[in-house]
């Protein structure tokens, strides 16, 4: 179980309670929050899923792994701390953790 | 996209000593008509064995699904051994085609190889007047290098900038058109639209959009015996493509301040700045035929498929804010793609098949985005689904499509300014549409506004 909370681009906050096993992604599909569309259904692939983990938590999240890193890397708008959220599974050490989403996703 | 023209253009030969030369001299025609089939035989009569899915004579009297329907019940990997394109394995159900998509270590794009549509033909030293190198027929590291050169055009915040001219331009195309007279609606409005939007993306004269579309034409039909006798003759015409914008290069590379257009994006990328001619034309004809072909049958296949579910139409007049689930629901019934094709790296697995390496590999996009497995009530258009956005018609991966966001802007802006316009667009004919199983498309659809 974890607290996750997703800061749309226009600021508004979306606290979501989410389950071990299931993704950051699926979390905020489950709990309708909008901004991430996850085209491919968390298979890696679309890259709709991005969203650009808080600086404090980056650490515990980690990097994307080498497929992520590809996918991410298309894309112009991406930043350091840029995750494909599909790619982040939910477990306890994330609980309190802070993503924002980017104002579209490409 | 529909791309190395010449890839779609010659068939496989029996003898494999066939130089390029005979291949792009043979005769379209001849090809076809060796190739004839009967387009109205009953699709479960065909032995399993000898089912060709891709041939062009079946989407062109729109009677390939329920070949595909057949396919992903009875065989979702097939193998046909025997066609104008040579032997191809076809993968048509969702799952599997978002798995070839994603895996391009193990299923290539490189044209050297044979290149993503059916009919591609391994041929490792290229002949550089009938080879358009292009972005979206490179593996990595190569794709990844170019496709990074030109994205910053099709970033959403990009598009956003760009979305009131195409408002402003819709809405005069619109106003344009006849009342009370037939008209077609493909070259008044889907072409007109799409090639106004790619001459302000090469920031090139209006006027010269007619060109473009000549030229992205030329690209979908060189195979096409009713445009060419020769894939060579249609070669002749593209390489004007090239003369054209070796000037618009030249032009830009004089420029002091570097232009926010896709020449001068080319002109000054790090692994797109040396190119060769060829390489230059075929970047050049893949952004041309990716920004057209598709969105443009997108644009006349929403008017079809309105028409032939007049309960959807009506549910979009009563609510305009339906456009924006309409839009991805237009792009999947139509899949304006129907296949992209890969080669296989090395032997592999896949549904119980044993795909063996070099094989060609074409995945159905029109074929998954009708899979009743994957998508909830897949053969029957419905504008306001729950999850309109799941379908396969942009491709999964490092190739999935470079300019769906433009591409869906496109189709949103035109729907919302015909709806404030029109009550109605009334298809008044029949259809006439592509010979090709690459590029599902509309030739002419004849239609009416009463008013
Ligand atoms: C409804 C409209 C469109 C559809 C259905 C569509 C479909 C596709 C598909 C299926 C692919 C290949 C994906 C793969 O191999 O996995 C692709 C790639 C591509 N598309 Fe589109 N497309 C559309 C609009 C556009 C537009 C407007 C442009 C802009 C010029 C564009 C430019 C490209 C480019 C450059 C690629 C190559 C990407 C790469 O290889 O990395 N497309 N598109
Ligand atoms: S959902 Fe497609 S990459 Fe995450």
């Amino acid at each position: 179980m974890a607290k996750i909370t997703f800061i749309a681009f226009d600021g508004t906050e979306y606290v979501v309670d989410a389950q071990n096993g299931s993704s950051v992604m699926q979390s905020a599909i489950d709990n309708a929050v909008p901004g991430i569309d996850a085209d491919c259904g968390g298979q890696c692939s679309c890259a709709t899923c991005h969203v650009i983990v808080d600086d404090a938590w980056f650490g515990v999240v980690g990097k994307p792994g080498d497929r992520e890193e590809e996918m991410l890397d298309l894309n112009p708008e991406r930043e350091p701390n840029s995750r494909l959220s599909c790619q982040v599974p939910v477990r306890d050490e994330l609980d309190g953790l802070v993503v924002r989403l980017p104002e579209f996703q490409m | 996209m529909r791309t190395a023209p010449f890839l779609t253009a010659i068939a496989m030969s029996e003898q494999t000593n066939v130089t390029r030369q005979e291949l792009m001299t043979r005769s379209n025609k001849e090809l076809f008509e060796q190739w004839a089939i009967d387009v109205d035989r009953d699709p479960n009569s065909v032995p399993l064995a000898e089912l060709d899915p891709g041939h062009p004579d079946l989407f062109e009297a729109r009677k390939e699904l329920p070949y595909f329907e057949r396919l992903r019940r009875e065989a979702p990997v097939h193998f046909c051994a025997n066609s104008m394109f040579g032997p191809y394995w076809s993968v048509t159900r969702y799952d599997d085609i978002v798995y070839v998509d994603s895996q391009h270590e193990l299923f290539s794009s490189d044209f050297r190889l044979g290149g993503i549509n059916i009919g591609g033909v391994a041929d490792p030293n290229p002949d550089p007047q009938f080879t358009l190198p292009m972005f979206i027929m490179e593996d990595p590291p190569k794709h990844d290098e170019q496709r990074k050169v030109v994205a910053p055009m099709f970033a959403p915040r990009h598009l956003h900038s760009l979305e009131n001219l195409i408002r402003e331009r819709a809405g005069k195309i619109l106003d344009a058109l006849p009342r009370n007279e037939d008209f077609n609606w493909v070259r008044h409005v889907s072409v007109e639209l799409t090639g106004q939007m790619l001459a302000t993306l090469f920031d090139i004269p209006q006027e010269d959009r007619h060109k473009l579309i000549h030229w992205s034409d030329t690209t979908s039909n060189i195979g096409n015996p009713e445009y060419f006798e020769t894939a060579e003759e249609g070669f002749q015409e593209l390489w004007k493509c090239w003369a054209y914008f070796a000037d618009v290069w030249e032009q830009r590379k004089a420029q002091k301040v570097p232009g926010n257009d896709l020449i001068s994006m080319l002109v000054h990328g790090e692994s797109t700045k040396n190119m060769p001619p060829n390489e230059y034309l075929g970047n050049i004809l893949l952004l041309i035929v990716g920004g057209n072909d598709t969105t443009r049958n997108s644009i006349t296949g929403g008017v079809l498929a309105l028409n032939q579910n007049p309960d959807q139409y009506r549910k979009l007049r009563d609510d305009h804010g339906l456009v924006a689930s309409m839009v991805p629901e237009i792009i999947r019934w139509q899949s304006p793609v129907a296949h992209m094709a890969r080669t296989a790296l090395a032997d592999t697995e896949l549904g119980g098949q044993r795909i063996r390496k070099g094989d060609r590999v074409a995945m159905w996009y029109i074929s998954g985005n009708r899979d009743e497995d994957a998508i909830e009530n897949a053969n029957r258009f419905i504008i306001d689904r729950d999850n309109p956005r799941k379908h396969v018609a942009f491709g999964f991966g490092i190739h999935r499509c470079l300019g769906n966001r433009l591409g869906e802007m496109q189709l949103r802006v035109i729907w919302e300014e015909i709806l404030k316009r029109f009550d109605t667009i009334e298809v008044v004919g029949d259809p006439v549409y592509l010979r090709s199983s690459f590029i599902r498309g509309i030739r002419e659809l004849p239609v009416r506004i009463r008013g």
